[in-house]
């Protein structure tokens, strides 16, 4: 699947990091990190992390 | 499977419940009713970004899943009463709706004041029509604003208000500390300070007792006897429960939908509530229902309610455990943020330091019986991470009853 943030909108929330670990983090500053083309087994955590983010910053397109 | 789910409610709560109803396996028909004109959108910019115009009104919209793409919304309708018994719901145009199953997602509106003076001049916040009424009002050049009510929409509106330039901005309320009723005294000292030292002034321990003016409001008076001058006034003094359609069923509606732990009202398994309008226990805590104007609150309860409405309606027994969300707030303020996970309010009489000091970057912890029931941040990204590390702790804790 492919995961795109708006780091235009993210405002380093983290719930995103809470939801889907394994696809979000952050860096030492705060700053979001994530991988892009996480492995779809990872499809309910991301949705979940799309849903809990307050700026609705993330995107998943497929 | 066939049957109909109706959504009573089509804003955050109300799209999420249709999205996980999908998720957890209801294949049957959806349909939501809105008074709104609008799909639904994000709240909280309408007293931070997009008030302050850094964000335009189009990007509040959310991005319905998929999986809601054949639901049908009835926007712009009202629902205006219930049968439950029947399972039917009736809209402002006559029509009567049966149903399967029912989400109850009407949400809050603001509360008003009701002392004497004119109407016109005075604002609340609550929807995009409110926000774009106010911010058209703020951006006059020059505007004195009067802010009723110190809580957290009403500091957000009175520091989007001070970063618009506006001429004077002065936040009014009986208590003696902004936010103080959430996070106490230690916090709300705080705030003050910062807020004052960015341009917001304060009356503080006074109430409104009533408005001057003849067709629009040009000053508010207070009950101490001053008064003060007022283009704009924006009353965000707490919120009434939208439950009146739902009157005549023998539900407890007394402040919000009273709910069990599967999140079903009236001991009715077809009918659920969702989202800030559900007063319900949290099996964290001491069980006690209370109802959580959180965002973070309508895709928790919507996860919940909607496995437990399509656990009934499949005639399955995997219903889900008892609810028990970790509560998560955050508020942008000028230019710091607040961020809080679990219950400050159930800790407010043992408030500790728990991180640096509540001059700059600070985070509390809040206590019960030397347990900690709730953490918050105020300052910048490094308080709010720091508090982030107390989320696992948080979370890990048995229930405070047990
Ligand atoms: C200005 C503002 C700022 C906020 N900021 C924050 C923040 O920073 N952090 C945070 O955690 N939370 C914040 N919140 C709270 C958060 O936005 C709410 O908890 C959330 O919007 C609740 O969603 P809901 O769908 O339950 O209720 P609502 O959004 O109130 O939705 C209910 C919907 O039902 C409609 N409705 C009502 N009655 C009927 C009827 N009879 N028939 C049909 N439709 C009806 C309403 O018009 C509305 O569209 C803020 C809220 C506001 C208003
Ligand atoms: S939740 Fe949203 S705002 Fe927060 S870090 Fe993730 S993408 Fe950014």
């Amino acid at each position: 699947m492919k995961v795109v943030v708006d780091m235009n909108k993210c405002q380093d929330h983290g719930q995103c990091v809470f939801a889907a670990p394994d696809v979000f983090s952050m860096d030492d500053a705060g700053r979001l990190l994530y991988v892009a083309d996480p492995d779809d087994a990872l499809r309910d955590d991301v949705e979940e992390a799309a849903d809990v983010c307050p700026l609705q910053a993330i995107r998943i397109e497929d | 499977m066939t049957g109909r789910i109706l959504v009573a409610g089509a804003s955050m709560a109300g799209l999420r419940a249709a999205e996980q109803l999908r998720a957890a396996g209801w294949t049957g028909a959806l349909t939501l009713v809105g008074d709104e004109p609008h799909m639904p959108y994000n709240r909280p910019p309408l007293s931070k970004e997009v008030l302050a115009g850094q964000a335009p009104f189009d990007s509040l919209a959310f991005r319905p899943r998929a999986s809601v793409h054949d639901a049908q919304w009835l926007l712009g309708r009202t629902a205006v009463a219930a049968r439950l018994a029947e399972r039917t719901v009736v809209l402002d145009d006559g029509s009567v709706l049966a149903y399967d199953g029912l989400v109850v997602a009407t949400g809050m509106r603001p509360r008003r004041l009701t002392c004497p003076g004119p109407r016109a001049g005075r604002h609340t916040v609550r929807t995009l029509d409110d926000a774009r009424g106010l911010r058209e009002a703020l951006t006059r050049p020059g505007a004195r604003v009067v802010v009723v009510g110190a809580g957290f929409i009403g500091c957000e509106v009175a520091a989007t208000a001070v970063g618009l330039g506006a001429g004077e901005v002065t936040v009014v309320d009986p208590l003696p500390l902004p936010m103080i009723g959430p996070l106490g005294e230690l916090l709300g000292r705080a705030l003050l300070r910062r807020h004052e030292e960015r341009g917001v002034r304060f009356a503080l321990g006074t109430g409104v007792a009533g408005f001057t003016g003849e067709d629009r409001v040009t000053g508010v008076e207070l009950s101490d006897g001053r008064v003060l001058r007022a283009d704009v006034v924006v009353e965000s003094v707490g919120s009434v429960a939208n439950t009146e359609w739902l009157d005549g069923n023998g539900l407890d509606l007394t402040d919000g939908v009273r709910t069990d732990e599967l999140l079903r009202a009236g001991g009715r398994p077809e009918v659920v509530a969702v989202g800030d309008v559900a007063r319900f226990p949290n099996a964290r805590y001491d069980g006690v229902p209370r109802r959580v104007e959180h965002w973070s609150i309508p895709g928790d309860t919507a996860k919940h309610a909607a496995r437990a409405l399509v656990a009934h309606l499949h005639g399955t027994r995997d219903e889900p455990a008892p609810f028990a969300p970790l509560p998560t707030f955050w508020s942008d303020q000028h230019d710091f943020r607040l961020q809080s996970f679990g219950a400050p309010a159930l800790g407010r009489d043992d408030v500790r330091v728990l991180d640096g000091d509540p001059d700059g970057d600070v985070l509390v912890g809040y206590h019960t019986g030397d347990r900690l029931v709730g953490v918050v941040a105020l300052g910048g990204q490094a308080a709010v991470m720091g508090a982030a590390r107390y989320r696992n702790q948080l979370l890990k804790q048995p229930a405070l009853t047990a």
